[in-house]
């Protein structure tokens, strides 16, 4: 399978802030990467690096084995970009909108009708079509930055935090929608700092942690690091998780730390408690 | 190209979604100088041979076309740091000069729409001036190289309040002392040597002459269309000064 992202040693500097440390990684075609960590980890700073909006201090970054910095034109034309902040047009219609993209992107008049209309029904924003963007709530202008970002075929897509702030019901909407975009066959790059986010729809995770990459692996793999289950217990000092490699060790635990009067709780390990292993703190 | 039409298409979808209102803040400052100066203090005041009207309307049509070039640093800077389609635009695949030629002929386009206000305004005050072809070039250069000073300060300043600093010490005198109120020539040599540095002292010039059907200032022509395409250079250049 083809390498659609290749990043090698990736470092930024702002003044004398380093805001990323010479990362590196790949993604294969078709794979839904996240970059997960805090706020200030570098996960913006990459994606904005790789979609040409910020000039890298070092490093190199590659589209399909090509260099995205000696040839910034065919990198801009193979990617997609969803920012954090909804940077759409207020006062323009919701049909306007993609009609702007798709002319910046240099498409002709007739595939723009026509991938704005099949893109708008996949979105469920048809209807609102002719409605100016400042009138759609907030889910449905996140729907429209991800349709927009679609307009001109990206074969790699950046998702930049693409829930923050939503409604939990509009996040699973949207994470359906996201789904639905990888199996047409889209490299997705995706940061979030929420860890459910990144656990269900991501293929392989990266966490940063203060402009690193500290692990990264399959959802899966980087939680089997800690085992199966987890027990947290209550204590005067804070919240602490014992980790176990299968439930009934847990269980076991558990039963004895309640006969000796502690709070206890059992769970499955998750991604949160992976980054903490990893970054010693939490996301 | 397409990178430039959608550009320009942008600022041309806001104009028209903003239409009536914009229309009508175009027609405040021109009526309100042209009532205070021309019909309150200058109705019977003469310049040369003319009526002190027939001089104020190309002057202010002189004002209004750079104000409004020159506005549209105001919208770059509402798309920049609020809207944030600036973004959109950077991480698009066009060319720098295809960004700034749609942003300034979206300056342009709301300088003509301005004059043709005024010059709606002016019928309807009963002023007979020429309105031919170097008339309306005289608006599209001085529009244009403001437009170009417009898109440069919005790329390298950084907030809004340091771009009222901008309009409050250089546009601002500039719609005073460049020809528009008075003759420049009517000063003395110390003060008429700075003013006729000044780029709206030449577009008023130019655009004054035409209204008057005298042949074409070619000094002020000429400074214009150099000023117009440096400026364009300055707006190219300072596109890369806005990414970090």
């Amino acid at each position: 399978m083809a390498v659609a992202v290749r990043v090698e040693g990736l470092v930024k500097d702002y003044g004398k802030l380093r805001a990323l440390s010479g990362i590196s990684f790949e993604i294969p075609e078709g794979e839904l990467f996240a970059l997960l960590g805090p706020n200030g980890a570098g996960k913006t700073t990459t994606i904005r690096i790789l979609t040409g909006l910020t000039r890298p201090t070092a490093g190199r970054a590659f589209f399909f084995e090509r260099d995205i910095f000696s040839s910034p034109l065919y990198a801009k034309r193979l990617a997609g970009l969803v920012p954090q902040a909804t940077n759409l047009d207020l006062e323009l219609t919701v049909w306007e909108n993609l009609l702007i993209h798709g002319l910046l992107f240099g498409m002709d008049r007739r595939s723009i009708q026509m991938r704005a209309r099949e893109l708008l029904e996949f979105s469920g924003l048809w209807d609102r079509r002719n409605h100016k963007v400042k009138t759609l709530s907030g889910g449905m202008r996140r729907r429209l930055l991800i349709i927009r970002a679609l307009m001109h075929e990206p074969r790699i897509l950046f998702l930049d935090e693409p829930t923050v702030g939503l409604d939990p019901h509009i996040r699973r909407r949207l994470w359906g929608l996201i789904k639905q975009i990888q199996t047409r066959g889209t490299t997705i790059l995706l940061t979030t700092h929420y860890i459910e986010e990144a656990e269900f729809l991501a293929d392989r995770v990266a966490f940063l942690d203060r402009g690193r990459i500290v692990a990264l692996d399959t959802p899966q793999n980087l939680m089997t690091h800690l085992g199966e289950a987890a027990v947290d217990v209550v204590t005067p000092e804070g919240l602490k998780t014992k980790f176990f490699p299968n439930r009934e060790e847990a269980e076991r635990e558990a039963m004895k730390l309640s006969r000796a009067g502690e709070t206890v709780t059992i769970r499955r390990v998750n991604l949160e408690d992976a980054f903490l292993h990893f970054t010693g703190r939490k996301v | 190209m397409r990178g430039f039409l959608a550009v320009y298409l942008r600022e041309l979808l806001i104009i028209w979604h903003r239409l009536p209102r914009m229309l009508l803040s175009f027609s405040v400052s021109p009526t309100l100088y042209l009532v205070a100066f021309g019909f309150g203090l200058g109705k019977n005041l003469t310049v040369g041979e003319r009526p002190y009207l027939e001089f104020l309307v190309p002057g202010v049509v002189a004002a209004s076309s750079m104000m409004q070039g020159f506005g549209i640093n105001v919208e770059i800077n509402v798309a920049r740091f609020y809207l944030r389609i600036f973004e959109e635009f950077q991480a698009a695949p066009i060319s720098n000069w295809s960004y700034v030629l749609g942003e300034i002929l979206g300056g342009v386009t709301r300088a003509f729409l301005s004059t043709f206000v005024i010059l709606a305004i002016t019928a309807l005050a009963g002023i007979h001036l020429h309105f031919g072809p170097v008339f309306f070039l005289g608006v599209f250069l001085n529009a244009f190289v403001f437009a170009s000073l417009g898109v440069t300060s919005a790329m390298l300043i950084r907030s809004h309040a340091d771009q009222a600093l901008v309009t409050n010490f250089i546009i601002t005198p500039m719609v005073f002392l460049g020809g528009t109120f008075f003759p420049v020539e009517g000063l003395p040599a110390w003060a008429r040597v700075p003013l006729k540095l000044l780029p709206l002292t030449h577009a008023s010039h130019l655009i004054r002459s035409a209204a008057y059907g005298k042949p074409v200032p070619m000094v002020s022509l000429l400074i214009l269309g150099a000023l117009a395409f440096g400026g364009f250079f300055l707006a190219y250049r300072s596109v890369d000064r806005a990414r970090d």
